[in-house]
């Protein structure tokens, strides 16, 4: 443990810290419930197809996870979540017990764009540097962002957005992946606009939390968490019910044209 | 032992500390009516998306006015339902998971009885056992409460709840929403003409109907209806006949209710009313029952204004309640009074019947 770097011993003192960070990261936005803990350089997983039952099951299996790396909720240096866009019920639960777990323990917490943390699953498998993201949003729609990594740092080329399949805007270059729920259930649409831009896809891909947490550690090593109080879901679908003064609107258009 | 309470199950975000020995602390609510108003209506997910960006600082806000901090409490009630259950798993997920990181016990409340309960919170509450009216835009039913969660159905409604009429003539007279205070605002300037039916005040029974009632509101104002005189097709009411309406609706629904809770008090024997839920918040009806009570050497108890509608300090108040029976019960095992162990797995009962409630 003497210093390697030969320089102050704050910044040694860095280096360890860094070397040593607790962080839990948490994913909810699926039907998977997707759970990781960083110590250091091991890595503790839980991951389980949980269907609709993550509130039954998520507080029980962090408490295992922790007990497995026999440490207390406190000694972490962050909570990281998925923060979507996906289940809106989902990304709800995900927020609010990072929320819970950063306030009472007065801890930093990340939100991270699901389908940013879709890239990062498929850099992973597949060694994809260049990913289209597409995440099943239903009612006809998806999630869809591009992202390249450049230098060591994923860069958003194509803006997280809300589309029709058909709709999917367009990425220059080739060699890109596809990956996410999007590219199982529009598989052909998305194929028939990308074409041969398309190396591969990866329709199985999930917002996983062990790589929320490889998107996340850099963050909380800047000091980038936030307080609790401000960890807040990504929806991206914005327009859930129509005002009345809409509905009217809507009736007369759609309606019967009166004298 | 200092509890603090978590409410959200439909459009109001509450939080609250009670303390068993100093009573309540403090309690933070965020409600979201003009939000939903330009909806028509309630919008669960817009629900959900508001008390997430709510809770945390409004308990905050609680904590910051009792001034005590997260370490001093010592369990956390929350709403399980009835309700939405996206707002509620809001509520039950933020309270779980500080309930875990705190290494502190939960108790899961129900909505209605923090509704029930709310009376307690006044000085002077009444001992159990008492009759309870709970009377509010989705319930109408008088209850026997024995204890804490010792609760049984005297009378309920065969159809709309009390509120819900309320609401229904304030839309049928043309009047905004909140419809329960426009009405009872418009009927202070209203004066005996019609006569409304009192469904059921006759039955024997303790039970309400209230959709014949709203029906003959209809018809008085279709006869009543004057020819626009810009437009024919359209009829309106005189102010006068409008305001007239709704004193004789009100009248109707206090007399009834006045009724039922007298017979209940009668049938018991028991010798205190309490009555909590949206319409206990009706000065008329609180009123009639308060003469009504004196008569019958009774007495009668409300909640304050502001704890008739959904708020977090009913819930922290009934969570503390059950927890003092669980303490009690412990000591009286000569248990070890840890907090019971519980593995922190939460979900939500969006139905969920008052009477299949335990004791504590």
């Amino acid at each position: 443990m003497q210093s390697q770097c030969g320089e102050c011993g704050k910044i040694r003192f860095k280096f360890l810290y860094l070397t040593f960070m607790h962080i839990l990261a948490l994913d909810t936005s699926t039907e998977y419930l997707s759970l990781a803990l960083k110590l250091g350089e091991t890595i503790l997983r839980y991951d389980e197809l949980a269907g609709q039952s993550h509130s039954q099951k998520i507080l029980p299996q962090i408490r295992a996870l922790l007990d497995e790396a026999n440490i207390e909720l406190t000694d972490l240096d962050g909570i990281a979540f998925g923060a979507g866009p996906g289940s809106f019920t989902g990304v709800r639960i995900a927020c609010g017990v990072s929320q819970g777990l950063a306030f009472g323990a007065n801890l930093p917490v990340v939100g991270v764009n699901t389908l940013l943390v879709l890239a990062e699953f498929s850099l992973k498998e597949s060694a994809a540097s260049k990913v289209i993201a597409c995440l099943d949003a239903r009612m006809g729609e998806i999630y869809h962002a591009a992202f390249e990594k450049c230098d060591g740092v994923w860069q958003e080329t194509s803006a997280s957005g809300l589309f029709k399949p058909y709709d999917a805007p367009l990425v220059t270059g080739d060699d890109w992946v596809g990956a996410g729920s999007g590219w199982l259930t529009y598989g052909e649409q998305l194929g028939a606009i990308y074409e041969s831009q398309l190396k591969a896809s990866l329709p199985s891909a999930l917002p996983t939390a062990s790589s929320i947490l490889t998107i996340a550690t850099p963050l909380f090593e800047a000091g980038l968490g936030q307080v609790a109080h401000e960890a807040t879901p990504i929806y991206i679908r914005n327009k859930v019910a129509l005002k009345t003064a809409e509905r009217a609107l809507l009736v007369k258009t759609n309606g019967q044209p009166r004298k | 032992m200092l509890i603090l309470g978590f409410e959200s199950s439909c459009d109001e975000t509450g939080i609250a500390l009670y303390d068993t020995e100093q009573g309540l602390l403090a309690h933070a609510l965020h409600s979201q009516v003009t939000m939903h108003a330009e909806y028509g209506g309630v919008v669960p997910e817009l629900a959900s998306r508001d008390h997430i960006r709510r809770a945390l600082p409004l308990t905050e806000n609680v904590l910051q006015l009792a001034n005590k901090t997260l370490q001093d409490i010592d369990g956390i009630a929350y709403t399980q339902g009835p309700g939405l259950s996206g707002a509620l798993l809001v509520g039950i997920s933020i309270a779980q998971s500080l309930a875990f990181a705190l290494n502190i016990p939960t108790v899961a409340v129900h909505h209605l009885e923090g509704h029930l309960l709310a009376p307690l919170l006044e000085a002077n509450p009444p001992k159990f056992p008492f009759v309870a009216l709970l009377v509010s835009g989705g319930h109408t039913q008088l209850m026997r409460v024995t204890g804490i969660g010792d609760y049984e159905l005297l009378g309920d409604t065969l159809d709309d709840a009390a509120g819900e009429a309320f609401d229904k003539t304030a839309k049928l007279l043309g009047l905004g929403y909140p419809g329960g205070p426009a009405v009872a605002q418009l009927a202070r300037s209203g004066a005996p003409r019609f006569k409304l039916p009192r469904p059921l005040i006759n039955s024997g029974d303790l039970n309400f109907s209230f959709s014949g009632l709203k029906t003959a509101v209809l018809t008085l104002v279709n006869n009543n209806a004057q020819n626009n005189k810009q437009n024919n097709s359209e009829k309106q009411l005189d102010p006068q006949t409008k305001a007239d309406i709704a004193y004789e609706f009100q009248e109707a629904v206090t007399d009834i209710l006045t009724l039922k809770c007298m017979t209940a008090l009668r049938d018991t024997g028991l010798e205190s009313l309490i009555v909590s839920g949206g319409v206990g918040a009706n000065s008329r009806l609180r009123e009639r029952l308060n003469a009504a009570t004196e008569k019958r050497m009774c007495t009668v108890h409300y909640p304050r204004l502001e704890f008739c509608t959904d708020n977090g300090a009913m819930i922290a108040f009934a969570g503390a309640m059950r927890f003092k029976e669980i303490r009690s019960k412990e000591m009286q095992a000569k248990e070890i009074c840890h907090p019971t162990p519980e593995n922190y797995s939460f979900s939500v009962k969006a139905r969920w019947d008052l009477a299949e409630l335990q004791k504590p």
